[in-house]
């Protein structure tokens, strides 16, 4: 399956889905102008990968900052990965947050509630 | 003689609009249409300012939050009205001022006095709401995800009551029979450990 690679811009995050060398991470910031034509390829690529997917997903989420409208389309993408473990695959959530951004710690958490899915916290010094 | 009148009168409305400013501690003003290419240049000017003044870093990133919510809640219902009347063009003003203990950042735009009752009922609630039940509501918002609706300026109140720990100020005044100008106020301590838990 092809990769998706999404260059970061100071609005919207880098990401990387290669199926191939079981890497997945949307890192940086998301508050692009319109967020469900810039999260749009992702959902597809999720649709797609969750037909086949590894027998172990480990996505990484390594944000920084986030708006409301971006927090939606972020829980469609765990959703996807929801089902994914739904349907009998190995998935881990990584959450990645600054040691020192409760907020984002926080978001996590929220996330690890309304989905069920492994969900691993894990802060960095920022 | 009288334009030059005319412009020595406005040239001293400019020093007081100056002295205005600085009398309550305004450092942006914006009056006009709020696009993502305006919100992306205030944020980021806030960013760089805030940065320069050693802002602490969960202040600087509140500030950076409340901003975008507020912006985008002007630009996002640019298309709620029906009218083609420059008020209801997704413009509206956007106020930052930086005082000793807080920032406030205010934004002031038209809406039609039909969703005054809705916006009040909305502020209202999350102002009265705790961390916890704006917790629970904002994950059912998010899990409800009506977001093109106008359920997306209820999340973003709700963030920013979250993030800020403080009540939104707002104010409705009359601009005409259908419409009134909606103000809201949102405040960020600056001082440590102060946010409400």
């Amino acid at each position: 399956m092809e990769a998706i690679k999404i260059q970061g811009t100071e609005d919207t995050p880098k990401i990387i889905l290669d199926a191939d060398n079981d890497f997945f991470e949307i890192s940086g910031r998301s508050l692009p102008e319109d967020v469900t034509s810039f999260y749009e390829p992702v959902i597809n690529w999720l649709d797609e990968y969750a037909e086949s997917p590894k027998d172990k997903t480990v996505f990484n989420f390594k944000l920084v900052y986030f708006n409301t409208a971006s927090s939606k389309l972020l829980l469609d993408i765990l959703m996807k990965l929801e089902e994914i473990h739904e349907n009998g695959n190995d998935v881990l959530i990584r959450w990645h947050y600054p040691e020192e951004d409760e907020d984002m710690q926080e978001a996590g958490e929220e996330y690890a509630d309304i989905v069920d899915v492994p969900f691993e916290q894990v802060g960095y010094p920022g | 003689m009288g334009k030059e009148k005319d412009v020595k009168g406005f040239l001293e409305f400019v020093y007081e609009f100056y002295k205005s400013m600085k009398a309550h501690e305004i450092t942006l003003v914006y009056e006009g249409e709020i696009t993502h290419q305006i919100t992306k240049a205030f944020t980021s000017l806030a960013e760089s300012n805030m940065a320069k003044e050693d802002e602490a870093g969960t202040v600087q990133r509140k500030v950076f939050h409340v901003m975008v919510e507020c912006l985008q809640n002007i630009s996002k219902h640019a298309d709620d009205f029906t009218s083609n009347d420059y008020l209801f063009s997704g413009r509206g003003i956007f106020l930052v001022s930086k005082g000793e203990n807080e920032y406030s950042i205010t934004t002031g735009n038209a809406v039609e006095n039909d969703r005054i009752e809705e916006l009040t009922t909305m502020l209202e609630d999350i102002n009265r709401m705790d961390k916890d039940a704006l917790k629970d509501l904002y994950k059912r918002q998010i899990k409800e995800g009506r977001l093109s609706e106008k359920g997306g300026a209820g999340l973003g109140f709700i963030d920013i009551k979250r993030k800020t720990g403080k009540e939104l100020e707002y104010h409705f005044l009359p601009i005409s029979d259908n419409t009134s100008f909606f103000l809201l106020t949102s405040t960020i301590s600056r001082e440590l450990n102060s946010q409400q838990d």
